[in-house]
Formats: structure tokens, sequence, C-alpha cells
């Protein structure tokens, strides 16, 4: 029975459909090998007897020929996606038990197409971290680990939970959210697949927000197909959501296996950059090898306003932030720490509530929006961030996609990254570009490092070129044929 | 177009106020401004709350259609320039009645820009005055802190209502201008249906930028649009009656000729005014003034109007108060002052014209209207919506008088009864005997008596035709009063050969 968890959806989806095995039974098998995975400290809120009755509920539908699009599979849900009568606190003390009487609109549509919630998972602060090192559950602990070595590795971030559960077979896919890259990078240091789909495809309605104009809700999954069938089955226009897209929403997964014959696939001079580690160069370097023996054609593109990218990512980022979690106030819900007046209240209450990396950030976000500062910082990075819209709508004139690595190294260990933000903010260097400019962009495992840690590519398609892009990243999957997998020590841990 | 100069006497000469308003006026609808939840008046607390409202994590806003509507309206209404591309910012601040921690504003870009609007301060006097700005924006909750000594409680039903907040230039001088202005926009609002403007309920109410200057001053700041002519401004908060827009304008102004006056200088800060004292306040200085750190709502998507919209708006724009009352004047050939009058409220001149349309002379109905259906409404204190006696009655009313069926006596007697017991007034005149006589032969009859009993009087009459009054008044009692004055004026001037 344990075989069941190591099926990607796809692969479930076809077991489920023949009768070879339940929802049931795949849901149970899912939840044992959870309650095996406590070292890894990626499930944080138990939602065993929902998943339980959403099996049993999804079993009867496909029995009456309902079936959904993902119909029984389980799946983990992060923390800051609103799920009714499930604990959501976005892994922040300030929100207390908080229990939202209202469903994200992501996991409702998951829900809708047949989808078994399998528990909530961790994840950094309100998203704001690459390590999932801040959360108030505290770490999670990457299911991977240097070859020969026992010392724990971050998932990544902020989406670590959820890429933590997906590569250690713990669901068969899990909705994320990527701001600066929380989907992708997670993904790329555990060995799975992370899309960022175009701003507006995936509804923000429901989920705990960090920095509105860069949220994306996008899935992590165990290949490029499952991926694309998860994506169709979050997306969709929402009403509830004034920067939602109303467009049709195609079949992704048909898109997978199509041919790159012809395609043209930019490799941006940019990315480039200092102390960039030589295996990750060779992977990049292998890539392109890859897409031109599938028959793409490969050229040299720039992108010159890349190197603004990150600093403006942490004023836009913050500044949104700020104004956003100004209602985590203790008046209404959540937790409070009262103190004698509304001043001293809302200090000990923000104080204690918020951890240090979301503080900081506040703080930040604060500082570049006041009178004085605005100009100079948050026009000045709107600006840029328009200059890095033009540079993707130039390039895209001329190339389909662009080819880049996801991550400017493998998987660090706990602590080591955490006594500089800065060195933390420069793992989004490679993503933060795509949430900025809205753009769609994926990340699919494409290697080892020497210490037998996963490395993934990245690749970045024009607005709603989606299609393109599960394309190219079907035809990188299949010639990077990446099938390594983290050994199990948590379970005998 | 010219206003008489309101002048402040004081110890070094006189002054002169200079006032710009900033008026708030609740947006007609039925739904908040972005979270969809009900504006009904008076209901239990938070029993309107949205989520968006509570400020719930992952709550978003979307744009009310209808109140963007009723903007565009009141823009067109204001003669103002509609901006077809708009945009929402956030105000950040932290107080318990704002869940979101920002209102929902339009700072850098609103839906509305420049409008002019004619304003009557005194009968006759009329003043032009600029709209600098409309723009939509949420309200807060309510803050109430005088239920329990500990604590404040907070109701959310108002929090995200819409808000059309109107600004003003500084073109008012006097504090009867600035209550006029605020008069005048409330009948524009009224009869353009975007506002209720019932101030009690919160519907409007008006911040008041107060400055003070020498005589000349405000001159030159016209000429040059150069706000250093005029004096250091302070802001009268959240005044929700015209007497206390008045009241705060006149003491702040006392108030700030008198520190200036004793060498001092007027700093810029926001004021409250003390109703019961009659005083204004400081609330907080230009250095304690927040930082709101304004910037694009990344929720929202710029407000992009289609200028066909628009035009249908346009089109369908209803009568404004001055184009009624010049259209009252024209075709009804009213005074001024009676057009000004019955359309100084939409009701009013609504229930005007219903008077009219019986049929009933123009004139006689704006007197009727003006002086004993507004006498007798306001000393019962009665809103014109509950009349009892309605707009036809009074027509029938005017309509008798006109054909000569009662006197003007007896029309005010019928009224009475319409007033107190209802009914036809025709019916009124026949079952209570209110006709009067105007039947030549009857009334002669009635006059060649009286002459005949009164031959010296007759005689006397002839060298002082001015006695004939006498004559009248014994004609008058002999008929019970019902003689038609006009016919026993005729009738005696024949028979006394006058």
């Amino acid at each position: 029975m344990s075989k069941l968890i190591e099926f990607t959806l796809t692969e479930a989806l076809e077991g489920l459909e023949k009768g070879e095995f339940t929802a049931r039974e795949l849901t149970q098998t899912h939840l044992d090998a959870i309650g095996a995975a406590a070292p890894l400290n990626a499930f944080i809120t138990d939602t065993s007897e929902r998943a339980l009755s959403m099996a049993d509920a999804s079993d009867e539908r496909r029995k009456k020929g309902e079936a959904g699009l993902i119909e029984g599979a389980p799946i983990a849900v992060k923390d800051l996606f609103c799920t009714v009568g499930a604990r959501t606190a976005a892994a922040s003390n300030i929100l207390g038990e908080f229990d939202p009487p209202y469903e994200s609109t992501i996991t409702a549509n998951l829900w809708k197409e047949g989808g078994v919630m399998i528990g909530k998972v961790n994840m950094d602060e309100f998203a704001m971290g690459s390590s999932n090192e801040h959360s108030r559950y505290g770490p999670v602990v990457s299911p991977w680990r240097r070859d020969g070595k026992n010392d724990k590795l971050v998932p990544g971030g902020s989406s670590g939970g959820s890429a933590a559960a997906v590569s250690a077979d713990l669901c068969l896919g899990a909705p994320g959210t990527d701001t600066g890259g929380s989907i992708r990078q997670p993904a790329a240091f555990t060995g799975i697949v992370g899309v960022k789909p175009t701003y507006g495809l995936c509804s923000r309605f429901g989920v705990v927000a960090f920095a509105s104009s860069l949220d994306h809700p996008g899935p992590l999954a165990k290949t490029v197909e499952d991926s694309a069938i998860l994506l169709r089955s979050m997306a969709g226009h929402d009403k509830n959501d004034s920067t939602s897209l109303d467009v049709e929403i195609p079949d992704y997964a048909a898109a997978v296996g199509r041919s790159v014959k012809g395609l043209k696939v930019g490799v941006p001079a940019e990315y480039q950059v200092d102390g960039m580690p030589d295996e990750i160069r060779d992977l990049w370097n292998q890539g392109v090898e890859w897409l031109k023996e599938a028959g793409a054609e490969c050229v040299d593109v720039s992108l010159p306003h890349t190197k603004y990218a990150l600093p403006a990512y942490y004023i836009v980022a913050p500044a949104e932030a700020s104004s956003n979690l100004a209602r985590y106030d203790g008046m209404r819900y959540g937790a409070r720490v009262e103190k004698d007046g509304l001043v001293p209240t809302y200090e000990a209450t923000r104080g204690e509530g918020f951890g240090a990396e979301v503080q900081r950030r506040v703080l930040i976000g604060t500082y570049v929006l006041s009178a004085g500062y605005y100009d100079a910082y948050y026009l000045k990075a709107q600006k840029v961030r328009q200059r890095i819209l033009q540079d993707f709508r130039d390039t895209f004139e001329n190339v389909d996609v662009l080819l880049t690595p996801a991550t400017p190294s493998a998987a660090f260990g706990f602590g080591e990254r955490d006594a500089d933000p800065i060195q933390m903010y420069l793992n989004d260097i490679f993503t933060v570009t795509a949430n900025l400019a809205g753009v769609p962009a994926i990340s699919v495992p494409a290697g080892l490092d020497n210490q037998g840690l996963p490395l993934g590519l990245q690749l970045i398609a024009p607005a709603l070129g989606e299609e393109t892009m599960f394309a190219a990243a079907g035809a990188l999957e299949k010639a990077a044929n990446f099938s390594a997998k983290p050994k199990r020590w948590w379970e005998s841990a | 177009m010219s206003e008489p100069r309101y002048l402040i006497p004081g110890a070094t000469g006189d002054w002169e106020v200079v006032l710009g308003l900033e008026v708030h006026a609740q947006v007609l609808s039925t739904a908040k401004l972005f979270s969809g939840a009900s504006t009904d008046f008076g209901a239990q607390p938070n029993s309107q709350v949205a989520l968006l409202d509570a400020g719930l994590p992952g709550t978003l806003p979307v744009i009310n259609r209808k109140c963007v509507e009723q903007a565009i309206r009141t823009g067109l209404g204001l003669k103002a320039q509609i901006n077809e591309w708009s945009r929402f910012d956030r105000k950040n601040y932290f107080y318990p009645d704002l869940p979101l921690g920002y209102q929902i504003s339009q700072f850098a870009h609103p839906i509305v820009g420049e409008g002019e609007i004619d304003v009557e301060v005194e009968e006759g006097e009329w003043i032009k005055v600029g709209i600098e700005r409309l723009h939509l924006e949420q309200d807060a909750g309510k803050s109430i802190h005088d239920l329990d000594p500990a604590s404040t409680y907070v109701d959310l039903n108002r929090a995200g209502v819409a808000l059309m907040e109107i600004v003003s230039k500084p073109h008012m001088r006097s504090p009867a201008a600035a209550a006029a202005f605020v008069r005048t926009l409330r009948e524009i609002l009224r009869s353009l249906g975007t506002c209720g403007g019932d101030m009690e309920k919160g519907q409007m109410r008006a911040d008041v930028n107060v400055s003070v200057c020498k005589p000349g001053q405000y001159e030159k700041f016209r000429e040059t649009d150069d706000f250093s002519h005029l004096g250091t401004r302070c802001e009268l908060k959240n005044l929700n009656s015209m007497r206390f827009i008045q009241q705060a304008i006149e003491y702040e102004a006392r108030r700030q000729i008198e520190i200036i006056e004793d060498g001092g200088k007027v700093d810029q800060e926001t004021r409250l005014f003390d109703t019961v004292k009659g005083e204004t306040r400081s609330m907080r200085s230009k250095e304690e003034a927040h930082d709101y750190r304004y910037f694009p709502d990344p929720d929202l998507l710029p407000l992009v109007l289609d200028p066909a919209w628009i035009k249908e708006i346009q089109e369908s724009l209803p009568e404004l108060p001055n184009e009624k009352r010049e259209r009252f004047e024209k075709d009804y050939g009213l005074s001024a002052y009676d057009a000004a009058v019955l359309t100084s409220d939409t009701d009013r001149g609504r229930y005007y014209e219903a008077v009219v349309e019986t049929g009933a002379d123009p004139k006689l109905a704006a007197n009727w209207v003006n002086n004993e259906l507004y006498g007798r409404l306001n000393k019962e204190d009665v809103d014109i919506a509950d009349s009892p006696v309605s707009a036809a009655q009074i027509g029938g009313v005017i309509k008798l008088i006109t054909d000569g069926t009662i006197s003007s006596k007896a029309a005010k007697d019928v009224f009475e009864i319409l007033w107190e017991k209802g009914g036809d007034p025709a019916e009124i005149v026949e079952r209570e005997g209110l006709k009067q006589v105007s039947d030549t032969g009857e009334l002669e009859a009635i006059v060649d008596k009286i002459i005949a009993e009164n031959p010296e009087q007759a005689e006397q009459v002839k060298e002082k035709p001015k006695a004939m009054g006498w004559f009248v008044g014994q004609v008058m009692k002999a008929s019970g009063g019902k003689a038609n004055p006009q016919a026993v004026n005729e009738i005696l001037r024949k028979k006394l050969g006058l």
C-alpha cells in the first residue's frame, strides 16, 4: 500500500479511474505517511477527519461519473489560504487561532475539482522568507540531505512546508504562493516543479495578503504535467478579486507533450551573476543544449534592468506589506496583548504577534512610503518595475521563452543565511523579475549538485504564455530525466 | 454677482475672512463602496458588516458601480471635469474604527476635477464658488466613547460606506456664504439623487478652512492664485449643521485676528468646534499631523470610465435648482424671490409644480405654497412630504378663488378645514356656505336698501369718493361676508354715481 504515495498526481488519477484503489485508500496512505513525517515539521494543522470524509465523497462522485480534474487527490494547503473550519494563521502568532468563515477561491476551486484537503502546511510567517525558518510553528526541515551528511537543510521558502510535503510524497500537489520566488525557489531546493502563473490568473481572494501586486498563487507538484493539471484546477476568473483576469483557462496538460521544434528560447546575459557556483552555470548550459536537441533555437538576449529588480522588489513588497498587515491590530480577531490604553495595546500586540522578519519588512515598508522618502524609494521602484516589464515585452518580441537558473545556489543549512538578511534576500535574484512583471514562470528540477542536492532551471514566458511555458518545461523535464528522491530518513528518525 | 463685504473690526482696522470647504457627502446607494454590505441607517450596531468591512485577512475590495455612477452624476451636476482615468489610494493610519488600517480614497487622481456652482448668499446676492475636486472614499466606522467609562465601543455599520469628498476653492468670504454654499450643494445633490443630504443622519458634514487677511489681499490672491497673499489657515473638522458652520467660523476668525493683533502667529492646525461652549479648540498641530503614507491601492485597478457611459449619465441628468429657478421666473412669471424660495428645496419645487399642473394660476399658486402652506408646515413642524393638504387640494382652492366662487378670506377658511379634516375644496365651500354672492340682482337689492337707509352718507360720498369703503363694509356685513367685493364695488360706483 505504501507504493501509493510514490505515484504522481497523473498516475494516481489513472489508478483511481481504473478502480485500482479508492480515494479513501489513497488518502489514508498519505495520512499515514504524514504521521510518520513529523520530523519534517511540514504539516501544522491536522485535518485528517475532513480528509477522509472528503475522500469518501470523492469516491461517491467518481462512482456517479462526476469526477473532477483532480478527483480524489490529496492536496496540502499552505497556511496562507483561508480554509473554513481549519485554522488559518499565516504561520504568525498574531492570527492566533483564527478560523475563517470563508474559503479562499483557490482552495474552493481545488475542492470543486475533487481535491481532498490532507492538511495545512507550514510556511514562512506571512510568506516572508526564503528558508521557512521564520514560522510560529518552527522551521520546516528539508527531506533532502547532503550526501553522507545529517545536517538539517532548509526546504526554501516561503512555501517550504508545501515543497517538503510534495517532495516527501506526503501529498500529490500543493497550492502555494509566490511573491518573489516563494513557489519556485522551494521547488528548486526540493527537486519538484513549481509554477508561478500570470498575475491575475489565480485569484487572491481568501489568500492572506503579503504584497498584493506581487502575490501569485500557483501549484507545487511532482511533475510538469501534474503542475499543469493543478493550475487548470485552481485558475479562473473571480469576481471577488478586482485584479483577476477574465480569460478562458485552457487545458495546460495538453501542452506538456507538445514539440518545441522551432521554439525560440532566450538566454538572458544578466542572469549570469558573480559568485554563482559553476555547477549552476553548467546546468544552465546543459539546459540550453537539451532544448536545442529537442529542436528549439536558443539565442542570447539582454534584459538590461534586471540588476535593479531585487532592490525594487525589496521596496515595493515591504511597502505593500506594511499596509496589508496594518489590519492585525488585535481589535477584532487573532491575538491581542492587552495593555493600558490603545497605543500600548497596539504596540504590544504587534510587537509580540509579529516575528522579527515581518517586523523588519513592516519597518522598511513604512519607511519607504513616508513623506519625504516616497519619491526616492517607492515611486522610483515603481518606475524600475515599468522598465523591467518593458524589458520583458521587448525580449518577448523576439523569443518565446527565457531559460535561467531557478536559484543562485542549492539548499543551505539551518541558520547559514540568517545572520545577514541581504544574503537571504539574494535567494530571490532570479525569481523576483517575473513577479515584478507579472509574467508566468516555472521551476523544473534538472539535476543534482556535487553534494546530491537538487537544482532547478527556470523558464519564463510572456503574460498568458502558460501553454508555451508548459511545452518547454515538458521538454526540459524529459531531457533532464530527473528521478532522484530524498532518502526517507525521517521515517526512522 | 456681487457680494456684500463681511468685515470684522479689529484693533488694527478691518479684517476679512477667507473660507474653503471640504464637504463629505454620503453617496446615495443601497450598498457600500467596496463590500456589498447594506447602508441602511439605524440598523443594530455591527449588523451591516461584510468580511471586508471587518478587515478579515484575504478579503478584497470590489468597486460598486452604482457609487461610481453617482460620483459622475454629481460631477456633471457641478459642471465639473469628469476624469476618465482615476485611481484609488490607501491612506494609512491606525484607529479601532478603521479595520483595514487604511482608508481607500482617491488622493492623487480624483474621479472629478474642477467645476463651479452659483450660490445665492442673500436675496439677489450671488457668488460663484469654484470646485477643486470630488473624490470617492470609504467612511470609517463609529467609535462610541460614552457607553462605558473605561471602554470604547466600535460600530462598523458605517465602515466602508461610500462618501464623496467635495472640495471647494477658497471662494467664500463670510459665514453666511459658507452656509449658503453647503445649502446649495445639498440641494444640487438632492436634485441629482446622489446624496440624501440629511446632516442629522451624518449624510453630509463639512470641514471648513478658515483664514483671515486684510482687505485687498483676497483680490491679490484671486489675481495671482498665490496663497501667500492669504493668512495661515486652520481646518475646522466635522461641522454637521449650517448653524455650527457659521458659529465656528465667526469664533475662529475672531480668535485668529486676536492672535495676529497681539503680535502672534496663527499655527496651521486642525481644530474641533465645541458646540456647547461655542469655541474651537486644537485637535492636532501641523507637526502632529499624521503621515498617511498614501500609495496606490494594489488591490484595485485604476478606474477607467467609458465616455459613452458618462454621456448616458449626462443625458439622464435632472433639472438642477438654478436651472429650475430660471425656468420658474420665465415660464410662470414669478418674482426672483418666489422662484428662489420655491426651488430652494426639491420637494417644495415639485409640490409647487403639481399645484400649477392642476390649472391653478402660477402666481397665486406661488403665494399659497410659500405663505399659507409653508407658514402652516413650519408652525406645526411638519415636512412637506407629510403635508395633510395635497397639491391637488391647493390647486382646487386657487381655482375657486380665480373663478370668483370664494373670496381670499373664505379660501383661508377652506384651507383650515382641509388641514384639519381634509376633503374636496368645492364640496367644503358648498357644505359650509362659503360661496360668495356675485349675483348682481341680489347684490343690487342690498345696495339699494343701504343707500336708501343712509341718504346723508350717499351725498357725502360724492364729495369724498374714498368714503365708499364705508358702504362696501355695510354691504359685506349685510351679505354675511359672502358678497363678492369686486361686484359690490362696481354696483356701488354705479348707484352712487361715482
